[in-house]
């Protein structure tokens, strides 16, 4: 199906009604398979069991930056295409953004703690991480204090490109500064410096961190389309008050 | 009539130059005359250079360690406490309709307007830091290098600030909203502008590296700036 079929709400809601369930079928058994092999795979031999820990952050770090790369195309739709569900499909990703930072963050200082002795060090990939965290809630508060939603999406797509800056330097900034937080080793140039036996649990809990993420994001999209027709509604109701 | 052929004789380049500084002048004889913004942005600035000793005790040394950052975070405040006016006022009496349905490019008026608020308002502060950092005990050559990373840094706080500001007329909010989206975006360059100073006075990092970089991110913002603000103003109220 075509992204311009998808410009019809209620086409979009029909597709929604049928993918979910297989959806939430996906996520669960893949979260189930991902979550076993996390917990049968071997302990890191410095840093013991606290390296299992890696299984929810690394995942949660991606989806972090996935969210706000999503945003940015949404917002591209939203100002250049004025496709009709660019801005809910934004909206949509904030929340689920801010709550994949805060797991990062969170789980990365509970890492932190044992690792390095410390919950926090302000070094650039924590510190940019952080700001993420603090732009996620800044669209969060925009799209909440500004009522008429379609000048609110065109702000918050405004502020979400110009937040997009933010997104390379988060992944470079262990390249281009010196910090505790390890360097890349997943994605290089010379293959990924993990063994498998914990690489394959972590491309797994990546996965099922993904479709966690698009299983939400159709709900909380549906969710908003449906509101803004109970907004519309109301609107109408108030008018028609008003004419008798 | 021979009025007229002599204008249309002359190239539009020449028009748009004479417009450009006509908004930079009419901007900057609005920000001396009315409103006190010039002074307004020192005077704040002085009172949160003033305040912080408070806070962190009249310990001379601790000061002159840390009267960069002070330095830095008031300049920072300042500039963009300063910017939630810059297109309110025309807003208000109705010449933004006018400067959004006039011939120029939006993102060059716009340019225009925030160069014309940088000089009333970034200036000026760069010209009190001398003042201010007696307060802190910096020496001379860190007062020189917090002036010059200032010098280069303020623009691009005026120029991201734009963003903020063309928010604040679009969807008519003003408060705290917009220092919560905009601070955010101004981390690189204070982290940059506290860095470079820093490294003129205590080192390891050469003075150049920091620098380099924040010059990096004025241009930046000189290109992003006027453009966001400007498809902020374009979207937000027609």
């Amino acid at each position: 199906m075509a992204l311009i079929d998808l410009a019809n709400p209620t086409r979009f809601l029909r597709f929604v009604e049928r993918s979910l369930p297989w959806l939430v079928a996906a996520t669960a058994i893949v979260f189930a398979f991902g979550l076993v092999e996390a917990a049968l795979a071997p302990d890191d031999y410095q840093q013991g069991a606290t390296v299992k820990i890696m299984y929810l952050h690394v995942p949660a770090a991606w989806l972090a930056m996935f969210a706000w790369a999503m945003m940015s195309v949404a917002a591209i739709g939203t100002l250049v295409f004025r496709h009709p569900l660019a801005d809910v499909a934004a909206k949509a990703a904030v929340p689920l953004g801010a709550a994949f930072t805060f797991i990062c963050l969170i789980t990365g200082s509970l890492w932190g703690r044992p690792m390095w002795g410390t919950y926090w060090v302000w070094d650039a990939r924590l510190t940019s991480v952080l700001l993420l965290f603090i732009m996620y809630l800044g669209l969060l508060v925009l799209w909440r204090s500004v009522e008429d939603p379609t000048l609110a999406g065109r702000a918050a797509a405004i502020l979400t490109l110009v937040g997009a800056v933010n997104l390379p330097i988060i992944k470079f900034s262990v390249d281009w500064w010196n910090t505790l937080h390890q360097g890349a080793s997943v994605i290089r140039r010379d293959g990924p410096s993990i063994d498998p036996s914990i690489l394959v649990p972590l491309l797994v809990m990546a996965l099922a961190f993904t479709l966690l993420f698009v299983t939400l994001h159709l709900a909380v999209m549906r969710n908003e389309v449906l509101r803004r027709r109970v907004r519309s509604l109301r609107l109408l109701q108030a008018q028609a008050a008003l004419r008798v | 009539m021979a009025g007229a052929r002599r204008n249309a004789g002359v190239r539009p380049r020449w028009r748009a130059m004479t417009a450009l500084r006509a908004i930079i002048v009419r901007d900057m004889r609005i920000a001396i005359r009315i409103g006190g913004g010039a002074m307004m942005g020192v005077l704040f600035f002085l009172v949160v250079v003033a305040l912080t000793p408070f806070a962190f005790g009249p310990d001379l040394a601790l000061l002159r360690r840390v009267g960069p950052a002070i330095l830095w975070i008031g300049a920072l405040l300042a500039s963009l406490l300063a910017l939630d006016r810059l297109f309110a006022a025309d807003h208000d009496d109705g010449s933004l309709d006018l400067i959004l349905t006039g011939h120029l490019p939006l993102e060059l008026t716009i340019a225009a307007k925030a160069l014309a608020h940088w000089l009333t308002t970034g200036l000026p502060l760069v010209l009190a830091t001398p003042v201010l950092a007696l307060f802190l005990n910096l020496e001379p050559v860190g007062t020189g290098a917090v002036m010059l990373t200032l010098l280069i840094g303020t623009p691009a706080l005026t120029f991201t600030g734009l963003i903020g500001a063309a928010l604040a007329v679009a969807l008519r909010r003003g408060g705290l909203l917009l220092p919560i989206l905009v601070l955010p975006l101004t981390a690189p360059v204070l982290i940059f502008g506290v860095a470079a100073s820093n490294a003129a006075v205590v080192g390891p990092v050469p003075f150049g590296t920091p620098f380099m970089l924040l010059c990096a991110l004025t241009l930046m913002s000189l290109v992003v700036g006027p453009f966001a603000a400007a498809a902020t103003l374009r979207h937000g109220l027609e």
